[in-house]
């Protein structure tokens, strides 16, 4: 007989399940303006109070505040709301297609809006992310032509990506957009040899690699910020923490009792840990990580605090799994609500103006898709053709493969 | 052996040096790393030390460590960050330390490094090569002495590459490391130093006494994708590459039959033409691998055989490889298909 109570395996659970509230209380909040903003030369290690602290500039009235708020010049955060209230519409829109089966699938980067646009707004054109499926808000922060990026959603005629790729697996190598892959966690530790050769090389270019909180329990991970911290590399490792992987809460990705940005500390890494859905909190450490990467002085982490509001996937149901009405408890709100209220009361912006935007945004996602459909939709007959399919596989076609489509007959 | 090699570059000017495997490898890489600025050589071990089988010494006391350097013991981490590199615009080579840790790999190089080109439909590719010794004969165990060939050859966007004297190696090497697509470059560790026909008990010979060995000190490309007649004969093919290609010629040689022996060198991409002509002329094949049957790339071999010759057949394939077990340390002659295996599977297919 033993003299200890038998073991028992401890499996993680969110407080939250289908008709029981959240309790966000394990976000260890803390007001806006408390962090401390340290120089951009500090020693990883004495990051780590803001690894588990959250750095945060709007305050509860969507007024700037504490060590970390800078006098933003007003045409750049109304770039960002520009470009965060695009997005949604965007999702809102292909969302309907995809329900409208001119898409097989979609995903939605809803209440996450503020990281990717934030972070491409403070890198240069020249950088280059390394983006997982749901950081869309580069590509429209960019630019990318709507109805470019529509094609591929409907993997018609003119798919840039000629129908071999899942909707919302974009490419644009010239907007500094990495390829998207399927397999969680790859393009993290490729993000940080991209960031070894700019150095090699001399560039001045940095890397940003993105990852979600459910995938930092990926090998990839611990590779990329062992890399990462040996070589110095200049990158940027963002890690969005939407609380949600699928239906596993995040406490059983390992963030229960801890937050993931203490990860960075461990790998020698300076960390931050950043409300996602501020806005300008997002600019501000998103500059500053810039600015420590291009100054030589290697990589950050950066956890953003966030929520995912909307399904996983268009085949996915949250009501299985989490609270039905989540995101309106979650504690930091939704970020174009925040810079919006932040802007009216600079005296910027107005709710007129803001829904004369969503208008105008309406529409040109509208004409985009508009656009788009008339070389085809998923299944129509407007389909990429099939002996491209063979091409690409290697620089040239070999043999093999010129057998192959022969054999197609096409 | 006929130095079939040299037919590859008619004009061959320059001087050339005698020089083991090891030797030809490494000043592949010297020679890359001289003519193209965007080479970058890294791995475990491979930079001040030089590698644990000296393929890089001296490269980074001459080129800098920020062109040949270590790296950490992550495999996943060595190729993620080369497809990372190759999308930025570098050449990689890459050294995994032996084909048997190559696993932890695997997602990048299958999930991420074949497919690059095709899923970006060019906009990103990854012109990279995982070196990696590989193959047994030298007591090396489970971990070893793999040949995980077949892994590679059946994941389309790769090119797998395998050498087995040092002119090939250098040559194959430099093709390599220019191709715009990624290669896999398998060593027969067991040739790093010398030929090895599978007689164990017999002393080593060195690649001094061997043409394969004189190498020259430049540039030049073994090209990709043709294999080499490395005895031409008219009773029997054996399709072989690396270290097998030593036995296939002893097997010959003790047996008397006159069989071709065919070094395929580029596994996939393959040079079919060279291996269909062969098989349709002398009308019989016998595919001779040291890694696993079951599945092998020898399968595949067979069934191309079948289908472009199956009329022109006189007797039914064979496969001489290593048994479908891990590898064994203390049973490795037993394991290892050496000449006497191949002889009797030559004698069989004569007899049909
Ligand atoms: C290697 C791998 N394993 C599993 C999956 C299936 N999968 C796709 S998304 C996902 C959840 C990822 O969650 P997280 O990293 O938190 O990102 P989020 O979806 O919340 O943005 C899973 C398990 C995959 N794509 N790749």
């Amino acid at each position: 007989m033993s003299d200890y109570p038998p073991l028992r395996l401890h499996v993680p659970e969110p407080s939250g399940r289908p008709g029981r509230p959240t309790d966000f209380n394990y976000l260890q909040l803390c007001p806006a303006g408390r962090a401390e903003k340290p120089p951009v030369d500090v020693a990883p290690v004495d990051t780590r109070e803001l690894a588990t602290q959250l750095i945060r500039i709007l305050d509860e009235d969507g007024c700037a505040v504490g060590p970390w708020a800078t006098e933003e010049a007003p045409d750049l955060l109304l770039q960002g709301l520009r470009a965060m209230l695009k997005t949604r519409l965007f999702d809102a829109r292909m969302l309907k297609a995809q329900r409208q089966k001119k898409l097989s699938f979609y995903m939605q980067c809803l209440g996450e809006e503020a990281i990717a646009v934030g972070q491409t707004l403070a890198l240069r054109p020249d950088d280059m992310h390394f983006p997982t499926y749901r950081q869309q808000g580069i590509l429209i922060a960019r630019e990318a032509p709507l109805d470019e990026m529509i094609c591929q959603l409907l993997s018609n005629a003119r798919d840039p990506l000629k129908g071999r790729q899942l909707p919302v697996m974009y490419s644009y190598r010239d907007l500094g957009f990495f390829s998207i892959s399927g397999n969680l966690g790859t393009q993290y530790i490729q993000a940080v040899g991209w960031a070894m050769a700019s150095a090699i090389k001399g560039d001045t270019r940095i890397a940003a690699g993105w990852i979600g909180d459910g995938a930092t329990a990926e090998g990839d991970f611990h590779a990329a910020l062992t890399f990462a911290h040996v070589y110095r590399a200049p990158v940027i490792l963002n890690i969005v923490n939407n609380q949600w992987a699928i239906s596993t809460f995040q406490a059983i990705a390992g963030g229960e009792g801890i937050t993931l940005a203490t990860r960075g500390i461990g790998y020698g890494i300076a960390a931050l840990r950043v409300d996602g859905n501020d806005f300008l909190a997002v600019l501000a450490a998103s500059r500053w990580a810039a600015e420590r990467a291009r100054r030589n002085l290697g990589p950050t982490l950066i956890e953003w605090v966030t929520y995912r509001a909307g399904p996983h996937s268009t085949s996915d149901d949250p009501s299985k799994y989490r609270p039905a009405d989540d995101w309106a408890h979650f504690p930091l709100g939704d970020p174009i609500d925040r810079l919006k209220a932040h802007l009216i009361g600079r005296g910027l912006w107005s709710d007129a103006q803001h829904q004369a935007l969503a208008a105008e945004l309406e529409a040109e996602v509208a004409a985009a898709q508009k656009a788009a459909e008339a070389h085809g939709t998923f299944a129509s007959d407007l389909a990429p053709s099939a002996a491209d399919m063979f091409e690409e596989v290697y620089q040239d076609l070999p043999p093999h493969l010129r057998r192959q489509r022969q054999q197609l007959g096409k | 052996m006929t130095v079939q090699q040299e037919t590859d570059l008619p004009t061959q000017a320059g001087s050339r040096s005698t020089l083991t495997m090891i030797q030809a490898i490494r000043s592949a890489m010297d020679v890359m790393l001289e003519r193209d600025d965007n080479v970058v050589v890294f791995g475990e071990d491979v930079g001040y030390f030089g590698g644990v089988f000296r393929c890089t010494e001296g490269l980074q006391a001459k080129y800098g460590a920020s062109r040949v350097f270590d790296a950490p013991i992550s495999e996943n981490g060595i190729a993620g960050a080369a497809v990372g590199m190759g999308a930025y615009g570098l050449r990689p080579v890459a050294e995994i330390q032996f084909a048997d840790y190559v696993y932890p790999a695997i997602d990048q190089i299958v999930s991420e490094a074949a497919r690059l080109r095709y899923r970006s439909v060019g906009q990103f590719t990854s012109p990279l090569v995982f070196r990696m010794p590989c193959g047994g004969g030298i007591y090396g165990g489970q971990t070893h002495s793999q040949s995980p060939e077949a892994m590679f050859t059946q994941v389309c966007g790769l090119r797998t590459v395998m050498p087995s004297n040092p002119y090939d190696a250098k040559g194959l090497l430099i093709a390599s490391i220019e191709s715009d697509d990624p290669v896999i470059f398998l060593e027969p560790k067991r040739l790093y130093n010398g030929p090895f026909d599978g007689h164990h008990d017999r002393p080593v010979t060195p690649w001094s006494g061997h043409p394969a060995s004189a190498v020259p000190d430049g540039y030049y490309r073994v090209e990709l994708e043709r294999a080499a007649v490395v005895r031409p004969g008219k009773q029997v093919t054996v399709l072989t590459y690396g270290t097998t290609v030593w036995v296939a010629l002893a097997a010959a040689a003790e047996t008397g039959i006159d069989a071709e022996v065919i070094d395929i060198r580029s596994l996939w991409p393959l040079d079919l033409q060279t291996l269909t002509d062969s098989v349709t002329k002398t009308g019989r094949c016998v595919v001779v691998h040291e890694a696993t049957r079951t599945c092998g790339y020898g399968a595949e071999l067979v069934s191309l055989m079948q289908e472009h010759c199956f009329h022109r057949l006189e007797a039914p394939i064979e496969r001489v490889t290593g048994w479908d077990t891990p590898y064994p340390h203390a049973q490795e002659w037993d394991y290892f298909p050496g000449p006497s295996r191949v002889g009797a599977a030559l004698k069989r297919v004569m007899e049909v």
